[in-house]
């Protein structure tokens, strides 16, 4: 019988490699999946009983922290301050509505899976981290404060830019939140489900409206730069005339005759602004639009689904001018299907401030440690070169004038020179219902900072006399 | 070296083990070595020194193993069972303690396993009421939907654990005798050896018993480890591999056959083929214990996450691995030592194995190497149910890991299959020696 129990027993070698293989496919092989699977919420639950990181101003106050919960979790706090700046903290809500914003964006950082310590040694001592680090974002929590009390209650929007580096100093969209009031998840049902205010869109990064003739900086851009055209150059300023068949009329019908593009830029002129995009030609206004960041997500360190795509919309879908024939003299004036962020105009409107090189726009500046020690420096990055530094400088002098003589004077400093262009895009004309826009830099020679102002669907008001003065006094306290 | 002073040295790691396990839960737990987990290392040394001298004296001559493997596969238990629940610990501790006196018992009293073979239809009669018994109406007990546990009173018990020896005594009892008629009696018919129809009856009839256990106990895990033994004995009693082989093919229909037209072993191979859908996932005795297995030993990866370390309930108390003590032990262990701590596990019971088959090889006699080679197959197949299941190798059913599961039957029953395993083994070796 002895030759049977031998190979009985080989028969269980094999058997027990079998559970050998099992354990080693879900351990390691299938491990990975396991993990991602939506129903396993282990990672969820460990994470509670991480004490994570904070969420400061760039003038370190904290607006949000994690403090002790029941048992050994801990539970997100977001302080008094927090309200103001609620679309760039979002939320963290891991058992209710999840995670929003750069509590989303910055999950890893601030719940300390990133740290370098996680090293295999780590692992056989099974140790894993307990507390967070840090995120200190670029926010001047007084020009926050600053544009929400100045959009006093309308819908839209402020951001503002630190042309060289693409830091976000201000990023403000009203109506806005309060994140501690989401932990009930009935408040959250209630206002995701308000369409008419859509207080959870953050407007400065998902609302697409049209920029009227904010985008005319663009055009100019590419009017300079393309060498086709000089500040000097004169072109035929009446109204109305017609484009793609239809009759373009200057704002209050005004005909201004022949002008440079400079008198054109500062009377914001459509008639003429439409002609240079025409003339420009589809490849060019393309090329440009791309350049400075259009038909592509922008570099934002900020959750993909809460950033939307600028560009030409062809019911509602992304379509460049050189796909398909298009208004494209509309489009230079920032009319025909065009839908930009204020989040995009900041970045057109500092690039032309930094010389013509496009930065990369970024909330977080530094992530430290429980400590304070800075773990990580958030580097400013390079886009790329959209202009050169000439073109930049004649566009400077006329976006100069525009606050000095022309739509943009309710803009203007005491003592310092602003660069702007106001945009008023007409949304429902037998209403008076308009989007109202300013976007600026200061000082114009030496830039701080850039910024776009948006007001939603304003009845009457042009940009000049609303968004203007509001840019003026976030542009104040940015510079004080 | 005398077979009881490897045995005796060899128990040295395992109390090692018992030590540094608790020092590590404790560590883990209040950031502070107590004393108790000396006390702990010292009170086990303490038991199996009481264990090593029955055996000294009573079996002089077993194999030197079992016991020291039993003894590290039992602490490293009690170590993952108080990291669990230290309540749970206590009385486990308090159920080795019976086990052992079961074991004492056992060698003391049987003295010669051979004695069994006197009351093997008593034994199988007692067998097949032990499996009946969890579905008698008042002391039945259904868990996640088999009739396993038993409750008389205070105490409750499953008694497959028990019903598991007595039908392998009685197994091996059976096919000494018929063996030779059934290899003799053989016939060839269509190039496939079948056994005589007048043994056919009392096999066939194994075969009921296991399909019954199938659909009436819904106990598919039982069932293959049962009929999983029979089929080992059969093989090695004729060595015709077409008998085990028909018998393998005969439980593959029948399982097949069941599992499409029951209703509870249909939900089990479904939640076993798709532990992630979400009908499956949320319905009451879903694959919700399967799948929550499956995450924890994905956290594991290589080395673990450390004693104490996995996650088994939500912060708010709510069970996040149901059955942890029990079912799923396999699924704790492999989070918190990894796959490189499972796998050393499934050596120790795998040479557990090896030395059960060795007992077998030494043995002289039929009765002797059928019966070890039954109590062997049966336990390393118990280990393969158990574990196979919570790494979804094979549909997941209510089975103990033999010494380290927490329950009473299981340690009590085990122990006695160690104790016939020592008693054939001393007979064997003591037979060698006398030869030499």
């Amino acid at each position: 019988m002895n030759a049977p129990i031998i190979r009985l027993f080989v028969v269980f070698m094999v058997l027990f490699a079998g559970l050998v293989g099992a354990t080693s496919w879900w351990t390691v092989v299938a491990a990975d999946s396991a993990r991602d699977n939506p129903k396993n919420q282990r990672d969820l639950f460990k994470s509670l009983e991480v004490r994570r990181g904070a969420i400061t101003s760039a003038g370190g106050t904290e607006l949000a922290r994690s403090v002790e919960g029941p048992g050994d979790t801990f539970e997100r706090e977001y302080g008094p301050e927090a309200e103001a700046v609620s679309h760039i903290l979002g939320y963290y809500y891991p058992l209710g509505i999840g995670d929003a914003g750069t509590e989303r964006f910055r999950a890893d950082e601030l719940s300390g899976e990133s740290d370098d310590l996680d090293t295999l040694f780590e692992q056989i001592a099974g140790g894993t981290a307990d507390v967070g680090d840090n995120v200190r974002t670029s926010l001047d929590l007084d020009a926050q404060r600053v544009a929400i009390q100045q959009l006093a209650g309308r819908k839209g929007s402020v951001v503002a830019l630190e042309p060289d580096t693409g830091r976000v100093q201000v990023m403000a969209s009203v109506p806005g939140y309060d994140p501690a009031t989401l932990e009930d998840e009935d408040v959250f049902t209630d206002l995701s489900s308000d369409e008419e205010n859509s207080p959870l869109i953050n407007r400065a990064t998902q609302s697409g409206y049209p920029p009227g003739s904010t985008f005319k900086v663009l055009t100019a851009a590419a009017a300079l730069d393309s060498g086709r055209f000089t500040p000097d150059s004169v072109l035929d300023g009446s109204s109305p005339q017609t484009f793609s068949a239809t009759p373009l009329s200057n704002f209050g019908g005004q005909s201004f005759g022949s002008v440079s593009l400079t008198q054109a830029l500062t009377q914001s002129v459509n008639t003429v602004w439409a002609e240079v995009g025409v003339q420009l030609g589809e490849e060019t206004m393309t090329e440009y639009m791309e350049d400075f960041g259009l038909f592509e997500q922008p570099p934002l360190d900020y959750p993909d689904t809460q950033l939307f795509t600028s560009g030409t919309y062809l019911d509602n879908e992304l379509v460049k001018p050189t796909e398909q024939g298009q208004d494209l003299g509309r489009i230079a004036i920032g009319q025909a299907g065009l839908l930009v962020t204020p989040l995009q105009m900041a970045m057109i409107t500092g690039t032309v401030a930094n010389d013509g090189v496009l930065m990369e726009p970024r909330i977080a500046r530094e992530i430290t440690d429980r400590d304070g020690r800075t773990v990580d420096e958030v580097e400013p990055e390079r886009v790329r070169r959209v202009m050169s530094e000439e073109s930049a400088n004649q566009l400077t002098a006329m976006m100069r004038e525009v606050v000095r003589s022309g739509s943009g004077v309710a803009a203007a400093l005491e003592g310092t020179n602003v660069a702007g262009k106001t945009g008023t895009a007409e949304i429902d004309i037998a209403n008076n219902i308009n989007q109202l826009w300013f976007v600026a830099f200061a000082p114009a020679d030496d830039p701080e900072t850039a910024i776009a102002v948006t007001v939603e669907r304003a009845v009457g008001g042009q940009g000049g006399q609303v968004a203007a003065p509001i840019a003026r006094a976030v542009l104040e306290s940015l510079l004080d | 070296m005398t077979e009881r002073n490897r045995e005796l040295f060899a128990l040295i790691p395992a109390s090692l083990l018992v030590t540094a396990g608790f020092t590590a839960v404790f560590i883990q737990r209040d950031d502070a070595v107590s004393d108790v987990s000396l006390v702990y290392g010292a009170v086990f040394l303490a038991l199996c020194l009481a264990v090593h001298i029955v055996l000294r004296f009573k079996l002089p001559n077993a194999d030197p193993y079992l016991f020291p493997l039993v003894a590290v596969l039992a602490c490293f238990g009690l170590v993952v069972i108080y990291r669990i629940d230290e309540d749970l610990a206590r009385e486990q501790a308090q159920w080795f303690v019976v086990g052992l006196a079961a074991f004492a018992a056992t060698v003391v009293g049987l003295g010669d396993h051979r004695r069994l073979e006197r009351y093997r239809y008593v034994i199988a009669l007692t067998g097949i009421v032990l499996l009946v018994l969890p579905r008698v109406p008042g002391i039945g007990q259904q868990v996640n939907g088999a009739y396993l546990g038993v409750q008389l009173g205070p105490v409750s018990f499953q008694p497959s654990e028990l019903a598991k020896i007595a039908i392998v005594v009685f197994l091996a009892s059976y096919l000494r005798d018929t063996r030779q008629m059934l290899v003799q009696g053989a016939r060839r018919i269509g190039g496939v050896t079948l056994p005589p129809i007048k043994h056919l009856g009392p096999l066939l009839m194994v075969w009921g018993l296991a399909m019954l256990l199938l659909v009436f106990i819904r106990d598919l895990g039982s069932s293959l480890m049962f009929f999983g033994g029979f089929l080992a004995l059969i093989y090695v009693a004729t060595n015709r591999l077409s008998f085990a082989a028909i018998g393998l093919a005969l439980f593959a229909g029948g399982t097949w056959f069941f599992a499409s037209t029951v209703g509870h072993v249909q939900d089990r191979v479904a939640t076993w083929r798709d532990p992630f859908d979400d009908r499956l996932y949320d319905q009451a005795g879903g694959s919700f214990q399967i799948a929550q297995s499956i995450f924890a030993q994905a956290d594991g990866g290589l080395f673990g996450e450390g004693f104490g370390q996995s996650l088994l309930t939500t912060p708010d108390g709510t069970v996040l691995l149901p059955v942890a003590e029990t079912d799923l032990i396999y699924a704790v262990i492999t989070s918190e030592v990894g796959l490189f701590g499972a796998v050393a596990l499934l050596c120790i019971y795998l040479l557990f194995v090896e030395r059960g088959f060795k007992t077998a090889l030494l043995a002289t006699d039929s009765f002797s190497k059928l019966l070890a080679t039954g109590l062997t197959a049966v336990f390393g197949l118990q280990v393969f149910v158990i574990v196979g299941g919570v790494t979804k190798l094979i549909p997941l059913t209510g089975v103990t890991l033999p010494f380290i599961s927490y329950g009473g039957s299981s340690i009590v029953a085990n122990f006695i299959l160690l104790a016939l395993l020592l008693l054939i083994s001393e007979r064997a070796r003591a037979e060698a020696k006398g030869a030499r």
